[in-house]
């Protein structure tokens, strides 16, 4: 072996060393010693990840465009965007938390999902991106501040509290917010780096 | 051991970003510095650097931020002739209470049993790792992929009170404002998944001579 193996697998949790199986469909490697997944067979083609990409992109701008709940007291109504979200609680002098809800429901879903289309796109055509290894690195450590699924689970929460004094009317965005969890939800089983392994030329 | 062997005893380190498993030659020249990873150019180590140190920081601080998170109210809720503060748990009766026993549990699960779990799994694994015992292991390492897998969803609160506060604003009808109580609440989610990835879970695995 030479400096470096593509032919091994050191399991994340507790170090131990493996082989790198070829899986079939829908098999799972799993650590012998502490039984963290190692490798999963992927059923989704670059293509078929990219075009999911590209469809959760559209959905996250309608989920962010169209208002997600309307409330209606005595013939008055209020409705609100993500984005009115974010600036109500700015003004209400949590600025932390605006921040954080900015962070990880508007910002770093967005950066995710271009990111992710434009490794794609070029990983189509069996290339590394313009950008590849700075966009594969931050992509590792962003990934977990992504939280649109929590937010939908947040809304449903909202709008049964609200329930009790409002009348409730749910707008297009709460249901973009429910597609795009079910987007996110099946590209979460994807290890993305598979794409480490495309070659280096053309870069 | 021999069936299972461990990267630190082959020479070998795999990286905590690509995955790519290289030779280390640190140990090699026992030289001091800094290896880059040859793919993603990151430090490779083989160890989470000053892990017990920092995920005990981090702890400690989320606990410190997590008192006044459930002891100060997170959200006013002010109507024409009546102002009602909720806390965390309050908010959690008030929903059981209105016919929603489902949901409160759910938001009870996210707000307490979460942030519970983590303060209590990530100290037990902090301790017994730094003991060297060899006491559940693999019940050890299940605790640690549980709380990253459902460390985030303790946000759920903070986007209710959020999503509240631009829905509720009825002028002298009836208005919601967040209180400090969501704010230290937020940081206590943030402190604990910065914990919770500052903890490196190798540890479980190393005997009593693996120096950290
Ligand atoms: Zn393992
Ligand atoms: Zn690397």
């Amino acid at each position: 072996m030479g400096t470096t193996s593509e032919a091994l697998i050191v399991c994340e949790h507790c170090d131990t060393v493996h082989q790198r199986l070829a899986l079939s469909r829908g098999e799972v490697a799993r650590c012998a010693r502490c039984g963290k997944v190692l490798q999963r067979h992927y059923r989704l083609s670059t293509n078929a990840m990219l075009a999911l990409i590209v469809t959760a992109l559209i959905v996250f701008v309608q989920a962010n465009m169209w208002p997600i709940v309307m409330l209606g007291l005595s013939g008055q109504h209020s409705s609100s965007t993500l984005w009115g979200v974010i600036i109500a609680m700015w003004r209400e002098d949590a600025g932390i938390v605006s921040v954080l809800v900015a962070a990880t429901l508007f910002f770093l879903p967005l950066l995710k999902m271009l990111q992710l289309g434009w490794l794609l796109w070029f990983a189509r055509q069996g290339r590394r991106a313009p950008g590849f290894v700075p966009m594969m690195v931050g992509l590792h450590y962003l990934n977990p501040w992504t939280m649109s699924e929590v937010f939908v689970l947040g809304a449903l929460v909202a709008i049964v509290k609200a329930h009790t004094y409002f009348d409730v009317t749910p707008e297009p965005g709460i249901y973009a917010y429910a597609v795009l969890t079910v987007l996110i939800t099946v590209f979460a089983g994807i290890d993305l780096r598979q794409l480490w392994r495309t070659p280096e030329v053309a870069a | 051991m021999n069936a299972l062997p461990r990267a630190a005893e082959l020479g070998l380190i795999g990286c905590h970003v690509c995955g790519l498993v290289c030779r280390d030659a640190h140990a090699a020249a026992g030289a001091a510095e800094v290896v880059a990873c040859p793919r993603c150019g990151v430090a490779l180590h083989r160890r989470k650097p000053a892990s017990y140190s920092r995920t005990w920081a981090l702890l400690i601080a989320a606990f410190i931020m997590y008192i006044p998170a459930n002891v100060v109210p997170i959200m006013r809720t002010a109507s024409l002739n009546d102002i009602d503060d909720n806390t965390i748990i309050s908010g959690v009766v008030e929903l059981w209470k209105n016919g929603s026993p489902n949901l409160a549990i759910i938001v009870f699960t996210a707000s307490i049993v979460v942030p519970m779990l983590k303060f209590l799994a990530l100290g037990t694994l902090l301790v017994s790792s730094r003991r060297g015992s060899n006491w559940a292991r693999q019940q050890r390492a299940g605790l640690y992929r549980l709380v990253e897998l459902v460390g985030y969803w303790s946000m759920l609160d903070v986007f209710v009170v959020s999503l509240l506060t631009a829905l509720v604003r009825f002028s002298v009808l009836s208005r919601v404002e967040p209180l400090p109580g969501v704010i230290y609440f937020g940081l206590t989610v943030v402190l604990t998944m910065l914990a919770s990835m500052s903890f490196d879970p190798r540890l479980i695995w190393d005997g009593k001579d693996t120096d950290d």
